[in-house]
C-alpha cells in the first residue's frame, strides 16, 4: 500500500498540488482534482465500508452518483468533526477532496477491518427476502424489546451529526427556455444548439467538471480535436453567453408538474476554505419551457457469486479512474464482460502501463477486431468464459473461471488478480423521464427500457434513450436541443453537424444472474449491493408468491436504495422474469421517483429554519408584555402573553394571583389577536343569519351577540362575539386561530352559493388592537379615559357596543362584554395608538389594585364559567347541544349552515358526549387534559372510555381544581362518580354542571 | 408545483397562491329541510372522485380571492380548462382555454 497506484502520466488531476485528508484516522495524500474514491484508490484502498444488512466488506464499485457501497461520513475539518458537524452517507465517488477533510467509513464497529456486525453475514439465512415479515413476527412482545433494538443497532447507514447544522442554505427561482440535464456529449450538443438559437438555457451537471464520458474517452476526437478540448471550447462559448446559466455540481433531483424542476447545487463542499458569504448548498426551483434529458447510461454489474467483494469494480469505472484520475485500480486486473465497452477499459489501462491479466467474455462471437487489438496489447482473452466466484474477502486475490456451454458451466480453473472489472452492458438512465411520468417502452433487441412518448415538455437525448456511438449521440443531442429551443421560443434553429472519430460503438449485453457451477445454496450473488439483496432473494420472493415487480421490490427491498435501482433493477427484473417464466415487460418496472439522489434536509428547508421557520405575529402590546417579564405562548402564528410572573412566582402562583385579582378588582388583558371581520352591505344581517346559528336581523344597532358557527355537517367550527355597528355593518370576532378559516368559509358561501347577496367581507384583525379590562372595577379603570361614551349600565348594558373616542380623540369601538364572568370591556383602538391607551389603562388598573393577566388566566376564568374554547372542548365532532348551547340556535330560522345536519339521526342520538364539569373527590388532584374517563376505577382491557377531560385547572375562585370534560350522556350523570385511570391509579371524580362560579351571572351586570 | 391560470385575474400563477376547494358543481340545496337523511348525506359526503377529468373548485386565495372552477385530469394533473363560478362546465373534449396549457 505504500506504493502509489498513480499512473506516471495522464489524467485531469493537478499532479503539482497534493491534498492531505484523513480517512478513518489516517492521513492520506491525494491530488487536487481527485474525488475521495480516486484518492483512496491511488492509495491502494478498495475497502471503504460495510454493507447495510450483512456487514460485508465493500469496496468502490462505480465512479458516479449511483455508487451503492462507498458511503462515507465527511467533516470539513478536524475541528468540525470534533464539534459533531459532519454529513453522513455521502458517496465517495462524488466527494471532491480538499485539504484537511476528515472522512469516516460507516456501518462498522469497532473498525472497518474488524467488524462485530459481520456475524450477520454468517447468520444470513435469517435475513433472507421478507425477513422483516417472517423472523421478527413472533413472539409479539419481542418486537420492542429484542428485535427492533437489534435491527437498529446492526443495520443502518451513517451516523447523524450530533451538532446543529452550522451551514447556510439558499434558495433561488429561475425560468428558462431550455433546461439541459447532463453535460456529456448529448447534453453539450443540446445546450450549444439551443444557445446559438438565442434561447435562455440552463445547463446543470452533477460533477465539478463538465464533459461526462468525454473526460475519459481519451481516444475520441470531435471536429478534429481531442474530445476534452472540444468540451472546453463549448463550455467557454456557453459561459460567454449571458443567456446561459452553467450549474456545476448540480443534481436535477426532481421533475415535477408542468416542467417545474428541482435542482440541488453543492456550492462549497469541495472547498477547504469557502467564502463565508456562500451557502453550502442551493436549491433551484426552475420553471423550464422545455427540458432536454441527457442523463446517459449506467453500466450494469454482472451477478455472479461474491461479486460484491472489494476489488470488484465496474469496467467503465476502472477506465474513468485510469484515464481521468490517473489511478490504476489494481496491480493485476482482470476484466469480465458481456459487451464491447469493457474491452476499451482493458486497452486504456494497458496503454497507461497497467497489468491486465485477462479479458473474460461470456460471448463466443466477439468482434475479431477486438480480439486482434487484445493480441496487439498482449492481453490474454477467454471467450465463452465467465467468473463464477472470487477469492478473498476484504480484497479479492483471484477469481474462479467457468466455461459456458449452453446452460451449463464447468470449472475452468482460476486466475490471480487483485481487481476485477465487470460489465453486463448498459442501462439507459431513464429516471427523470420516468419522474416526468413518461412511459417506458421495452426494447428486446437492446435488452432495455427506453423512453416512450413524453407527457411533459421534455425529450431525451443520447445514450439515455439507447443511442450509442459518439457521432450519433452528438447528432441526437443537437436534434433535441434544436427541437426544444424551437418549441420554447418559436425561432427557427440551425442544427449543427459534428464530426466524431476514435470512439467505437459498443455491442453486447447480459441481463440477470450469470450461470455458475457452484453450490447454489451456499453462494450469494448480489443484485442490489446497498440493500444486500441477492439473486437468491429475488427467486425466493417469486417462490413465495410475489408475482409483480412492485411486490418483489418491497419484499426483498431490491431497488430501494439510494440509487433507486439504477444499478440493480434490470438484473432483478430479469431474474424475476426467468423465475416467473414471463416476459420482462409483463413483470413490469417500478416507477422512479424524486429525488434522483438523496438531497439534504438543509437544501430542502433552505432558510426556513429557526426564527425563519414560520412568520411570527406580535401585537402592539408585545414589547410592553416582554418588558414586564411575561412568558409567551404560541397561538397559531401569534406570540401571546401567557402569564406575568412577579419575582419568585412560578406559573401556578402567577395564574392563581392573576385570577384572584380579576375576580376581586380588575385585570387588563391583550386580546388583540382575536380575528376580526367587518361584514358590510345591505344584506349583511341576512348573510350572518345564514352563516351563524343565531338570529341577527332583530339585533339592535349598538348591541352585541355571541355567535356560534357550524360547518355544513352540523359541527361547531368557530365562535365569537358580533356587534352591530350600523344597519348594514357588523363587527365580527373569531377565535385567534380560526380567523383565516372563518373568512374563507364566509367567502365560499358568499361567492359560490349566495352570489346574489350584497355583502362585503374585510379582514380587520390587524386594524384593531383589543384591550380587555375585566373585573368589578373595570368601569372605574377605564372611565377617566373615555371621552364621549356614557358607561352607566343603563346607557351601556352588558353586551353592547359604542363608537366613540378615548384619551382626547383616539377613535375606538368599545365593547361591554365578558369572557370571564365579570363585568368588563374590550377597547378596540387602532394599533398605532394601542400602546398609549394600554399604558394609561394599566396605570389605572394598577392604582385600583389590579394587574395584567395572560392567556392562562383567561382560560381558567372562562372554564370557571363553563365557557367553551373551540378546539379545546370541541374537536370537529361536537354539536351545539353537545356543549349545552342549544340556546344559541335561532329556532325560527328556516335555514343556516349546518341546520339540516343537526337533524341527522347520529347528531340527535342519545348517548352523545356532552359537556360536564368534573370535581376530583379528594379536592386536590389536578386531572390531566386529554385523560380518559371511565365508569370503573379499573376497567377491563378494551372497555371504551366514556369520554375525556378537555380542560383542567387549579381554580382560585373555587379553591380547588376544576375540570371540564366531554362525557357520554354527561348531563344525565350529574352527581355520579366516575374515574380517571392514571399510571399511578385511578382518580375518582364527581360529575357536576360545567359552572363553578357565580351561577346566576349577577356579576356580569354590575 | 402546478401553474394555474386564474380566470378572474387573467394570469398564470404558481399553485401556492391558490387553495383547493373540492369538487365543483355541487350546489347547496335551496331547501335543505326538504331532503331526507339519505339525500342530505349524499350532498354532504359523496363525491365522484374520478380517475380522469374532474371539475373542481379553486380559490385564488393569495391573489384576487375569487373562487373559480377548473377541469383537471387527475391522472396527469393537467388543467384542461378554467372557468368562472356560475359558468357551465365546458366540454372537456373541446376545451382549449388558456387553462388548457
Ligand atoms: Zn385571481
Amino acid at each position: 500500500m505504500t506504493l502509489s497506484f498513480r499512473t506516471s502520466k495522464g489524467g485531469r488531476i493537478d499532479r503539482a498540488k497534493s491534498v492531505k485528508f484523513i480517512f478513518d484516522g489516517k492521513t492520506l495524500v491525494g491530488q487536487a482534482g481527485d474525488t475521495l474514491a480516486s484518492a483512496l484508490l491511488a492509495n491502494g484502498i478498495h475497502l471503504v465500508g460495510r454493507s447495510f444488512k450483512y456487514h460485508r466488506p465493500r469496496g468502490i464499485l462505480t465512479a458516479g452518483s449511483e455508487e451503492p457501497n462507498a458511503l462515507v461520513g465527511v467533516a470539513k475539518s478536524a475541528a468540525a468533526a470534533a464539534a459533531g458537524q459532519s454529513v453522513p452517507n455521502l458517496r465517495a465517488t462524488q466527494v471532491e477532496i480538499h485539504e484537511g477533510m476528515v472522512i469516516v467509513s460507516q456501518n462498522r464497529w469497532p473498525s472497518l477491518g474488524f467488524d462485530i456486525g459481520a456475524v450477520n453475514d454468517r447468520l444470513s439465512p435469517l435475513f433472507v427476502a421478507g425477513f422483516y415479515y417472517k423472523t421478527f413476527m413472533w413472539p409479539k412482545s419481542f418486537w420492542n424489546r429484542v428485535y427492533e433494538p437489534f435491527i437498529r443497532a446492526a443495520a443502518g447507514l451513517g451516523k447523524a451529526p450530533t451538532a446543529p447544522d452550522p451551514d447556510r442554505y439558499a434558495n433561488r427561482y429561475a425560468h428558462c427556455d431550455v433546461l439541459v440535464a447532463g453535460s456529456g456529449p448529448a447534453g453539450l450538443a443540446a445546450a450549444l444548439t439551443a444557445t446559438r438559437s438565442g434561447a435562455r438555457v440552463i445547463l446543470a451537471y452533477e460533477q465539478g467538471e463538465p464533459g461526462g464520458s468525454l473526460l475519459h474517452d481519451v481516444g475520441a476526437q470531435i471536429d478534429g480535436r481531442p474530445a476534452a478540448e472540444w468540451v472546453s471550447a463549448v463550455i467557454a462559448e456557453l459561459a460567454g453567453n449571458d443567456r446561459v446559466t452553467l450549474l456545476p455540481r448540480t443534481t436535477v433531483f426532481g421533475y415535477f408538474n408542468q416542467n417545474f424542476i428541482g435542482l440541488a447545487e453543492r456550492v462549497t463542499d469541495h472547498l477547504a476554505d469557502p467564502d463565508p458569504s456562500l451557502p453550502r448548498e442551493r436549491l433551484w426551483q426552475v420553471r423550464a419551457r422545455q427540458v432536454v434529458l441527457a442523463t446517459g447510461a449506467i453500466e450494469r454489474p454482472l451477478v455472479f457469486p461474491e461479486n460484491d467483494r472489494p476489488g470488484v469494480m465496474m469496467a467503465e469505472a476502472g477506465r474513468i479512474y485510469a484515464n481521468r484520475f490517473g489511478v490504476l485500480p489494481g496491480r493485476a486486473i482482470a476484466v469480465a464482460t458481456s459487451c464491447d465497452s469493457a474491452w476499451r477499459a482493458a486497452f486504456d489501462i494497458k496503454a497507461l502501463g497497467g497489468n491486465v491479466v485477462a479479458i473474460l467474455d461470456m460471448r463466443t462471437d466477439v468482434d475479431p477486431a477486438l480480439k486482434e487489438k487484445a493480441r496487439a496489447h498482449s492481453i490474454r482473452v477467454e471467450t465463452g468464459c465467465t467468473v463464477t466466484g472470487v477469492k478473498g474477502t476484504k480484497r479479492i486475490e483471484g477469481v474462479r473461471l467457468g466455461r459456458i456451454s449452453g446452460d451449463t458451466v464447468s470449472s475452468a480453473g482460476s486466475l490471480a488478480c487483485d481487481c476485477l472489472l465487470m460489465s453486463g452492458g448498459w442501462t439507459p438512465n431513464v429516471s427523470l423521464h420516468s419522474q416526468a411520468r413518461g412511459k417506458l417502452d421495452w426494447h428486446a433487441d437492446k435488452g432495455a427500457f427506453l423512453p416512450g412518448d413524453p407527457v411533459q415538455a421534455q425529450r431525451s437525448a443520447g445514450s439515455c434513450r439507447g443511442i450509442d456511438g459518439l457521432a450519433q449521440v452528438l447528432a441526437d443531442g443537437a436534434r433535441a436541443g434544436a427541437e426544444a429551443a424551437q418549441a420554447a421560443t418559436g425561432n427557427a434553429v440551425d442544427v449543427p453537424a459534428f464530426s466524431a472519430s476514435g470512439s467505437e460503438v459498443s455491442s453486447g449485453w447480459w441481463l440477470g444472474a450469470v450461470p455458475h457451477d457452484r453450490d447454489a445454496s451456499r453462494v450469494r450473488a448480489f443484485v442490489d449491493f446497498q440493500n444486500d439483496v441477492t439473486a437468491k432473494d429475488v427467486k425466493l420472493a417469486v417462490r413465495e408468491g410475489m408475482h409483480s415487480i412492485e411486490h418483489i421490490k418491497r419484499y426483498t427491498t431490491t431497488g430501494m436504495a439510494t440509487d433507486q435501482g439504477r444499478l440493480s433493477n434490470m438484473n432483478a427484473l430479469s431474474i424475476a422474469s426467468t423465475a416467473l417464466a414471463n416476459e420482462i415487460p409483463q413483470v413490469g418496472l417500478t416507477t422512479f421517483r424524486q429525488p434522483y439522489t438523496p438531497v439534504t434536509f438543509g437544501t430542502l428547508a433552505t432558510t426556513s429554519r429557526g426564527d425563519l421557520f414560520d412568520p411570527v405575529r406580535r401585537t402592539a402590546i408585545h414589547d410592553w408584555a416582554a418588558a414586564q417579564g411575561a412568558a409567551f405562548e404560541d397561538v397559531s402564528l401569534w406570540k401571546r402573553a401567557w402569564y406575568f410572573p412577579k419575582s419568585g412566582e412560578d406559573m401556578h402562583a402567577a395564574v392563581l394571583r392573576e385570577c384572584r385579582t380579576v375576580r376581586e378588582s380588575v385585570g387588563i388583558f391583550d386580546a388583540s389577536t382575536l380575528g376580526k371581520i367587518e361584514v358590510v352591505g345591505p344584506d349583511a344581517a341576512e348573510f350572518l343569519e345564514r352563516i351563524y346559528t343565531n338570529p341577527w336581523k332583530k339585533l339592535g344597532i349598538g348591541r352585541l351577540r355571541y355567535g356560534l358557527m357550524l360547518n355544513e355537517a352540523g359541527f361547531i367550527m368557530d365562535d365569537g362575539v358580533v356587534g352591530r355597528i350600523a344597519e348594514d355593518r357588523f363587527h365580527v370576532t373569531t377565535t385567534t386561530g380560526g380567523a383565516p378559516r372563518v373568512l374563507a368559509h364566509m367567502e365560499d358561501y358568499l361567492q359560490t352559493e349566495w352570489a346574489d347577496l350584497k355583502v362585503w367581507l374585510t379582514s380587520t384583525t390587524e386594524q384593531w388592537a383589543v384591550i380587555a379590562v375585566q373585573g368589578p372595577k373595570a368601569r372605574e379603570a377605564i372611565a377617566p379615559l373615555v371621552d364621549d361614551i356614557d358607561l352607566s349600565t343603563e346607557a351601556m348594558p352588558h353586551m353592547s357596543v359604542r363608537q366613540g373616542h378615548v384619551m382626547g380623540g383616539i377613535p375606538c369601538r368599545l365593547f361591554r362584554m365578558s369572557f370571564t364572568g365579570e363585568a368588563g370591556y374590550e377597547i378596540n383602538v387602532p394599533p398605532s395608538r394601542a400602546r398609549q391607551v394600554w399604558d394609561a389603562v394599566f396605570a389605572n388598573v394598577e392604582r385600583l389594585g389590579g394587574c395584567a393577566y395572560g392567556t392562562e388566566t383567561m382560560h381558567v376564568l372562562r372554564a370557571e364559567k363553563g365557557y367553551i374554547i373551540v378546539g379545546q372542548e370541541t374537536d370537529g365532532t361536537v354539536t351545539p347541544d353537545d356543549v349545552g348551547m342549544s340556546w344559541a340556535i335561532g329556532k325560527n330560522k328556516p335555514d343556516f349552515v349546518g341546520k339540516r345536519s343537526l337533524a341527522r339521526p347520529d347528531l340527535m342520538a342519545t348517548g352523545r358526549k356532552q359537556l360536564v364539569g368534573l370535581l376530583t373527590k379528594d379536592g386536590k388532584a389536578l386531572l390531566e387534559e386529554g385523560a380518559q374517563v371511565t365508569a370503573e376505577a379499573d376497567p377491563a382491557p378494551r372497555t371504551p372510555a366514556l369520554g375525556h377531560v378537555t380542560s383542567s385547572y387549579m381554580s382560585a375562585a373555587a379553591g380547588r381544581p376544576i375540570a371540564l370534560a366531554m362525557i357520554a350522556n354527561g348531563r344525565a350523570r350529574h352527581g355520579e362518580t366516575l374515574h380517571v385511570p392514571m399510571p399511578n391509579g385511578a382518580i375518582a371524580v364527581e360529575v357536576v354542571p360545567p359552572l363553578f362560579v357565580d351561577p346566576e351571572g349577577s356579576r356580569l351586570n354590575a | 408545483m402546478l401553474l394555474i391560470h386564474c380566470p378572474c385575474c387573467g394570469v398564470e400563477r404558481p399553485e401556492i397562491e391558490f387553495r383547493y376547494g373540492g369538487e365543483a358543481h355541487i350546489a347547496r340545496p335551496m331547501q335543505p329541510a326538504d331532503l331526507d337523511d339519505h339525500q342530505w348525506a349524499e350532498f354532504l359526503y359523496m363525491r365522484t372522485n374520478p380517475k380522469g377529468v374532474m371539475a373542481e373548485r379553486w380559490r385564488h386565495v393569495h391573489g384576487c380571492g375569487r373562487f373559480f372552477n377548473a377541469l383537471r385530469d387527475t391522472v396527469s394533473d393537467r388543467f384542461i380548462a378554467v372557468y368562472k363560478t356560475g359558468e357551465p362546465r365546458p366540454d372537456s373534449a373541446t376545451a382549449s382555454g388558456e387553462g388548457a396549457r
